[in-house]
């Protein structure tokens, strides 16, 4: 299938920052380079900045004065979306109503004067592709919410745009919808090898689908990495505790142990802080036998999750942790627990700014 | 427990359902006695003509009413149609613009709403008129007073000035409703500004475009006060009705008419509303 076709371009946004009319500043200057064919996730909170960085990408939005953006190191600041070879998804998915579905996905071709046989046969691949075959005749009011998000994203492919901007394309579908569509859409971008910028709150998504995640705070980027330096490594609070779960605990390090309530914690370096924040991921906690664990604290609650049992244990940190176990695991609350953390596993945070 | 809980459910939907029939009452007695009966007696007084029920055929075959009855539809239809296209782009710049004096532009194009016909035929005549504006303007200037108040020019400005503040609104108010993403999609699919209004701007204000076209394309067919004051020259079947009933004291054709008028305009809107239907739905 000739759907791959390669030709994904790189984008460079540059200084770009939006103060809108009101002067509400919704993206501080910010500066990212996105490569060609890969998939990079603006992930964050609502209200954020990620919407408004994607808006600028696309040319629905312009940058504040001094912003730039770049598409193949050509500067696309001034073109107009109609103009820049986009493929965009909405969150309403945005499909016309008074078209069919084949009319829908065919509308940027039948724009562009491609002719019907040559837009037929383009629709055909793309209703392959996207597993909406037997639906080409029909109304958009006569597809389920799944099946408009795949004529929404077959139409923005059917350009074969050099980008794809996807904006919270999952978001308006229910739970076990959403996972099994982010599976499939996770394969397919990876056969179209397209530019893709994807805007999402939702950090499952974001670990999934990106090669880069860029999250976003406040109209800034917080940090950009893969979704495992996102995950393991957070530079801030924010980024530790937004994406996934994590126990912040504050504490004064000593020759490279973390000196709490419950006994000293190795961190694998060796230095020293008066008052340090680490992070520690609730699954790298493991439970032992409480004698002998440098590490100890008392079971508040446990909760069964079905993969895991999550643990509140109290004593061990200034503030109860989080601990998660097997579930095969035999615990119950009240009883007291060693707690065993590979140094490795805590993470110094720097100081809140 | 349960057989008491559907039973009582049961009894409270029966007696609900007859509160609604009664409360529907009045309404069936007011349009049984205003309605009803006196379009009923209409139409038997149409028929009793000297010629009978042929009286209705009339309306098609006498010259004289065929003629008027011609008018009176194209003047409605084009007023229909230049309204549509004028409150369409007033109204949509409207919606989407905030600019100094918007309000004051809006109440301005909405209050001859509350004018009677009359008074629309006499700003006509003040703007159109042997004294009026333009003839003054163009006396002075070629030397040739220009005076369209009485003809079928008048009228048609007339009408205009009658329909499109009741246009206007409905299609602000649908311009407000439009998804604001299906445009931005269409812009991102390549579509300049011209193929967004024809692909989907207009599509989806269809509905908006077949409502307030109706009720200005009914309103021009019946429109009796500005054909009053203007309409010297050129008869409307509004105008015909009167003249035949107050004039002529002819009750029969008078009466023909009136159920002429009705007919043919709802038969008119029907026929256009199943047209544009398949649009209509697939906007819906």
């Amino acid at each position: 299938m000739n759907v791959a076709a390669g030709h994904g371009a790189s984008v460079r946004i540059e200084a770009c920052g939006k103060t809108f009319a009101d002067g509400t500043r919704a993206l501080e200057p910010a500066t990212l380079d996105i490569a060609c064919g890969e998939t990079l996730v603006l992930l964050g909170p609502s209200g954020c900045g990620k919407t408004t960085m994607l808006r600028i990408i696309a040319g629905l939005e312009l940058p504040d004065a001094g912003g730039r953006v770049l598409f193949d190191g050509k500067d696309m600041t001034s073109v107009p979306i109609e103009k820049r070879n986009v493929g965009m998804v909405f969150q309403s998915y945005a499909l016309f109503p008074n078209m069919s579905v084949a009319d829908n996905i065919g509308y940027g071709l039948k724009i562009r004067g491609i002719g019907r046989p040559e837009r037929a046969a383009r629709v055909a691949e793309l209703v392959a592709l996207t597993n909406i075959a037997g639906l080409e005749s029909r109304r958009i009011d006569q597809l389920s919410g799944g099946q408009r998000q795949r004529v929404a994203l077959a139409r923005a492919v059917a350009i074969r745009p050099g980008i794809l901007l996807l904006d919270e394309p999952l978001t308006a579908l229910d739970a076990a919808l959403r996972d099994r569509l982010r599976g499939e859409l996770n394969r397919l971008l990876r056969a179209l090898g397209i530019t893709t910028i994807y805007v999402t709150h939702d950090q499952a998504e974001a670990m999934e689908l990106g090669d880069r995640i860029v999250v976003m705070r406040k109209g800034s980027i917080a940090q950009i990495g893969t979704p495992r330096e996102i995950y393991f490594a957070p530079e801030s609070r924010f980024v530790a505790e937004f994406i996934g779960a994590a126990n912040i605990v504050e504490a004064p390090v000593e020759n490279g142990y973390l000196v709490l309530p419950g006994g000293r914690q190795a961190i694998g370096l060796e230095v020293s802080q008066s008052a340090a924040v680490a992070m520690i991921r609730p699954e790298t906690i493991a439970i032992v036998d409480a004698a002998g664990a440098p590490l100890s604290g008392i079971i508040d609650s446990v909760s069964f999750i079905g993969d895991r049992q999550r643990m509140i244990v109290s004593g061990a940190s200034s503030r109860p942790l989080a601990v998660d176990a097997p579930n095969t695991v035999k615990v119950k609350a009240g009883e007291r627990v060693g707690l065993l953390i590979v140094p490795d596993a805590v993470r110094l945070l720097p100081p809140e700014s | 427990m349960q057989y008491d809980a559907s039973g009582q459910g049961r009894h409270s939907i029966m007696s609900h359902r007859s509160f609604v029939w009664f409360c529907l009452l009045p309404l069936a007695v007011v349009t049984a006695a205003f309605f009803l009966l006196p379009m009923a007696r209409l139409v038997v007084v149409g028929a009793e003509g000297p010629q009978g029920m042929a009286g209705y055929l009339a309306i098609l075959t006498e010259p004289r009413y065929r003629a008027t009855l011609i008018n009176t539809v194209v003047l409605s239809a084009a007023t229909t149609i230049v309204t549509l296209v004028v409150a369409t782009i007033a109204g949509m710049f409207l919606q989407r613009h905030r600019f100094l004096g918007r309000t004051v532009l809006i109440a301005m194009l909405t209050f001859p709403l509350a004018f009677p016909g009359v008074v629309v035929g006499f700003m006509i005549i003040l703007l159109a008129g042997r004294q009026g504006l333009i003839g003054d303007l163009s006396g002075r200037m070629f030397g040739e007073k220009i005076v369209f108040a009485y003809s079928i020019y008048g009228l048609f400005l007339g009408y205009l000035y009658f329909s499109i503040p009741r246009v206007i609104l409905t299609i602000m108010a649908a311009v407000q409703k439009l998804d604001a993403g299906l445009e931005e999609a269409a812009r991102s699919l390549g579509a300049g500004p011209w193929a967004v209004q024809r692909d989907v701007v207009l599509p989806a204000l269809g509905p908006a475009f077949v409502a307030s076209g109706a009720i200005a394309f009914a309103t021009a067919m019946g429109a009796f006060g500005t054909a009053f004051t203007l309409a010297t020259n050129i008869d409307v079947l509004p105008m015909l009705i009167y003249t035949e009933f107050t004039l002529a004291a002819n009750f029969a054709t008078s009466a023909a008419l009136s159920i002429g008028l009705g007919v043919i305009t709802w038969a008119i809107l029907a026929l256009a509303r199943s047209f544009s239907g398949g649009a209509v739905a697939a906007a819906g």
